[in-house]
């Protein structure tokens, strides 16, 4: 192999260097130097977006151990503005004095399982996907449980722990009846070994579509979700619902249209069942959560549904929507996070009653919150609605119509718990309302970019048409 | 650019202009040139189709023009008009004029308050232009959702309920719609999602039957079509005035409309098919609307019924499928929404004054304000039927029309239909009777004003319409009769 293949693996390599960079610089400095961390771990992070932003590939390194191609440096491009945005929205969150010693950690840690992430899409081995899983994994249970003192948290982190090995341990089962049966575990060369005709490989690929199910929470796997997004901190759920679910669905799309390409009518069987379950339920949940986090927890549940609508299909068309899918959500859904935990960081405010009246004092919070919602609810003329409307057309493409309607019906059922939220802020009367609150510059920073980002990427058709020129069908 | 988009660039401008405003006096300065140079413009489309028809022109949408979108999908902004969609850009500019005068007075949060409101009117004005029917179902779902916030905030009596409710069955309707026009664009084939092209591509019969029932549902439900119409008394009794007017006025003509241009001209055959089914429905709407005000005590809620009776009789004559029928079914849409807009935004003049809707705790009124009083009887005899206004003229055409086929299904239904003219008399009458004429029964009414300048400029400007379209119907007739020629020799073909 020639050491120019190491170029194909730039955004790797580039996070890499940032990583150790903060990991020396958390060491050596002192008590002084800390204080000029988060600008700088945040400078260097986004130097590193921008340098990997253009996409390049397809490529292959280490003899297909490692693939790359355009479609998934777009993604990575997408988690990385997500986690600048996460990264921005944390900075309230270490003003307080108690965290004031973690914040080296808390970056270390979070763009190493970012790396996991990238090292898991752009696997070309089952070891290598194995990897990076874990990779991204163990950390992020640590970062659940950050808030030591906190018991909620520490549970979360346990609860998370526990249902990753386990899931884990599934997906490897899965795996291991995969390779006894065709000899390799390089992707390139599955597919013509995997055959519908096989019952041990059509159990061995649903014991690994299984544990990837638990990554992306999807019911019947989803009993963890609520629970660790309540108790991990706000800021790590959001990375949690956003940039780890996005990953993972990105993932089982590309192995489901590189890897078990001849399984076709079987994982459509089970992703149609699935979504209409994860979809309906985490809905019918969602109207009765009282706290935020466990309403945003089983909405992402139901926005997870909606996106795999864009791989049932199998079609280039369906990639280019679930990717859309996933940059609009990045937007939406950070943005209510970021509204939540500024709210929670100021004033330890986290149930939806709480919010009564928010208008009255923070009217740009709430307008903000409002986009969100709108947009997650897939109201025009907010990105939500393009997104939403291209993911049902990829399905309806492919003749899906039945599940089309299910899942569009379902929306209306979404729309009414987002709009239970604006009520609360808008029409709701509120004697003590949550007093008038001054956000920092950072915060700030990540709200305009959500903003932005709800009012202009569905207007400007430019960001879709520019992914659908790198997406590739089965 | 077309000179279409403007219709929506304006509200867009006024909503810039109004997020950097501060003063009262700023945000009212707004929404008046906003709304004056929304009358001009449409006065200048009028001016130009009649001109371009007269020399001429024969394609079934002028001015038109498209520009690429969402190229993987083949979404095009494309618009393009006529004669129906220009009828309804005036009915749509007069409302949104008069309601900002309407609403000249409104609290708290006035500039929110316009905000919304100018959102709603991009949803209408977009709606009305589009000829692509992503854009066109874009600006429906964007119509749809100020009304949450405008009736929530804003509103009276059970405003909450109310906004959740209509917001949810008109957001539920737009979901059969999404499937149906998803179902439309993949099944005949072709290009591009604009309604001209899609025309021209055959839809398999099969397929037509689905979704004309989806796309029918769903623009049906916005146009009151019994039993769907729950969500309008409601939701119209709850929301301020200017907002009752701007959705019984306009929003709900969004559902014939869409009925109209989409379910009818895009799959004629299984309209044909299928009508019977929905002609039951909306005669039965007809009818039952009109007995359900005979027992309202509310103001509102006479009109709210009114309105789903009127408005089931507009798609009861478009499901007719013949010309003259369909010319009426416009017709009626132009008559009620300038007559409902003309009732909600009198009936929320009377309310501002007496703090009550109900008809047995006022009498007498006509002596104590006299402009409104007369006002009111007019907005009563057009609707029920008076020679002279516009409400003849248009159900006249429909029932004419209606009764021009000539199975006896169709007839009876007709003659039943028909009845709602009695019917409408009988409510308008006693609502009238009880709490305008007879003596004063509130003694603290008598002190009360009449209409202020800005209120009954409002008034006239929309009493003027009525007037026009009872009077003169040859001109505006003559222009409809072209272009519903248009979808009518689709249905045939």
């Amino acid at each position: 192999m020639d050491f120019s293949d190491f170029l194909y693996m730039r955004s790797e390599l580039s996070l890499l260097i940032v990583v150790i960079f903060l990991l020396l610089y958390d060491i050596i400095a002192g008590k002084k130097g800390m204080v000029y961390f988060q600008p700088i771990a945040i400078t260097l992070f986004t130097i590193h977006t921008i340098a990997t932003f253009f996409p390049y590939g397809p490529g292959e390194a280490f003899g297909g151990m490692y693939q790359n191609y355009p479609m998934m440096t777009v993604v990575k491009s997408i988690l990385n503005i997500a986690t600048l945005v996460v990264f921005l929205q944390a900075k309230n969150w270490f003003d307080k004095d108690k965290f004031k010693n973690e914040r080296g950690e808390y970056y270390f840690l979070t763009m190493i399982t970012l790396l996991g992430m990238y090292f898991m899409i752009s696997s070309g081995n089952f070891l290598l996907f194995y990897i990076g899983l874990e990779m991204a994994s163990i950390p992020m249970a640590t970062l659940i449980a950050m808030d030591k003192k906190n018991l909620k948290s520490a549970e979360a982190g346990i609860k998370y722990i526990l249902s990753a090995a386990f899931s884990s341990g599934i997906m490897l089962f899965g795996i291991s009846y995969i390779y006894g049966t065709s000899g390799t575990l390089y992707f390139n060369d599955l597919p013509q070994l995997i055959q519908n005709t096989d019952p041990l490989q059509i159990m061995g690929f649903v014991f690994f579509i299984v544990g990837l199910f638990f990554k992306i929470s999807l019911v019947p796997f989803h009993l963890w979700t609520a629970d660790v997004y309540e108790g991990a901190p706000t800021n790590v759920t959001s990375y949690l619902s956003v940039v780890s679910k996005s990953s993972a669905s990105f993932v089982l799309m590309t192995l489901l249209y590189k890897v078990f390409v001849n399984l076709i009518v079987e994982w459509q069987t089970i992703l149609f069942w699935i979504i209409i379950i994860s979809i309906t339920l985490a809905n019918l949940f969602a109207i009765r959560q009282k706290n935020m986090k466990r309403f945003l927890a089983f909405s992402s549940i139901s926005q997870a549904g909606y996106i795999l609508l864009g791989i049932i299909g199998g079609t280039a068309y369906g990639m280019t929507t679930l990717v859309y899918y996933i940059f609009v959500y990045v937007f939406s859904n950070l943005a209510a996070f970021g509204v939540i935990s500024t709210i929670e960081n100021k004033t330890g405010k986290i149930n939806i009653d709480e919010y009564r009246g928010l208008y009255s004092t923070n009217p740009i919070l709430s307008f903000v919150m409002m986009l969100a919602m709108f947009s997650l609810g897939g109201i025009p003329p907010f990105a939500g609605f393009f997104s939403k409307f291209f993911i049902f057309s990829a399905a309806a493409q492919q003749g899906f119509y039945l599940l089309v309607i299910i899942a569009v019906l379902n929306t209306i059922i979404s729309l009414y718990y987002y709009l239970l939220v604006i009520k609360a802020m808008f029409i709701d009367k509120n004697e003590k309302p949550i007093p008038s609150i001054k956000s920092d510059t950072y915060s700030n920073a990540s709200l305009v970019i959500c903003t932005a980002g709800i009012l202009f990427v569905g207007i400007f058709s430019f960001f879709m048409e520019s992914m659908n020129q790198y997406s590739f069908g089965i | 650019m077309n000179f279409l988009s403007i219709f929506v660039l304006i509200p867009v401008l006024m909503i810039l202009a109004l997020f950097v405003s501060k003063k009262r006096n700023q945000i009212l300065g707004i929404m008046v040139t906003g709304s004056i140079s929304l009358i001009c413009l449409s006065i200048y489309l009028v001016i130009n189709y009649i001109l371009a028809r007269t020399n001429g022109a024969t394609d079934p949408m002028l001015f038109t023009s498209s520009v690429r979108w969402y190229e993987p999908l083949n979404i095009h902004f494309s618009v393009g008009v006529d004669a129906v969609s220009v009828a309804m850009l005036c009915l749509a500019s007069i409302i949104v004029f008069t309601g900002t005068f309407v609403s000249w007075k409104i609290e708290p949060l006035t500039k929110e308050f316009f905000l919304w409101y100018c959102l709603l009117s991009i949803g209408v004005f977009g709606f009305f232009i589009s000829t692509d029917i992503f854009t066109m179902f874009m600006f429906y779902e964007t119509a749809l959702i100020p009304m949450f916030l405008l009736i929530g905030i804003w509103g009276s009596g059970r405003k909450e309920y109310s906004a959740m409710k209509l917001t949810l069955m008109l957001m539920g309707a737009s979901a059969l719609l999404l499937v149906g026009i998803l179902g439309i664009y993949f099944s005949s084939g072709a290009t591009s999602m604009n309604v001209l092209e899609i025309r021209n591509s055959q839809i398999p019969l099969n397929e037509q039957y689905l979704f004309f029932i989806l796309t029918f549902v769903g623009f049906g439900v916005l146009g009151a079509m019994f039993p769907f119409h729950t969500w309008s008394p409601d939701g119209h009794a709850s929301a301020p005035t200017a907002v009752s007017m701007l959705h019984a006025g306009v929003l709900m003509k969004l559902g014939g409309y869409g009925c109209f241009r989409v379910a009818i001209y895009l799959m004629p055959e299984a309209a044909e098919q299928l009508a019977p089914i929905f002609l039951i429905l909306t005669g039965i709407g007809v009818v039952y609307g009109a007995f359900t005000a005979c027992v309202q005590t509310d103001l509102k809620y006479i009109n709210a019924y009114s309105s789903v009776s009127h408005c089931n009789l507009v798609l009861f004559a478009i499901l007719m499928l013949n010309q003259t029928a369909m010319t009426g079914a416009v017709l009626q849409m132009l008559s009620h929404g300038l007559m409902t807009a003309l009732f909600f935004a009198l009936i929320g003049m009377i309310y501002g004054r007496t703090h009550t809707r109900l008809i047995t705790e006022m009498g007498g009124l006509m002596k104590v304000m006299p402009f409104l009083g007369v006002c009111f009887v007019i907005a009563g005899l057009a609707s029920l039927g008076l020679p002279g206004l516009s409400g003849f003229v248009s159900e006249m055409t429909i029932f004419v029309g209606a009764f021009e086929n000539t199975d006896t299904f169709r007839r009876t239904l007709t003659i039943i239909a028909t009845a709602s003219i009695v019917i409408t008399a009988v409510y308008i009458l006693r609502m009238v009777g009880k709490f305008l004429l007879g003596p004063l029964q509130n003694q603290e009414h008598a002190k009360l004003d009449d209409a202020h300048w800005y209120e009954r400029f409002a008034v006239i400007v929309l009493i003027a319409g009525i007037v026009y379209i009872g009077s003169f119907p040859t001109g505006l007739a003559d222009m409809l009769n072209n272009s519903i020629g248009n979808v009518v020799a689709q249905v045939i073909r």
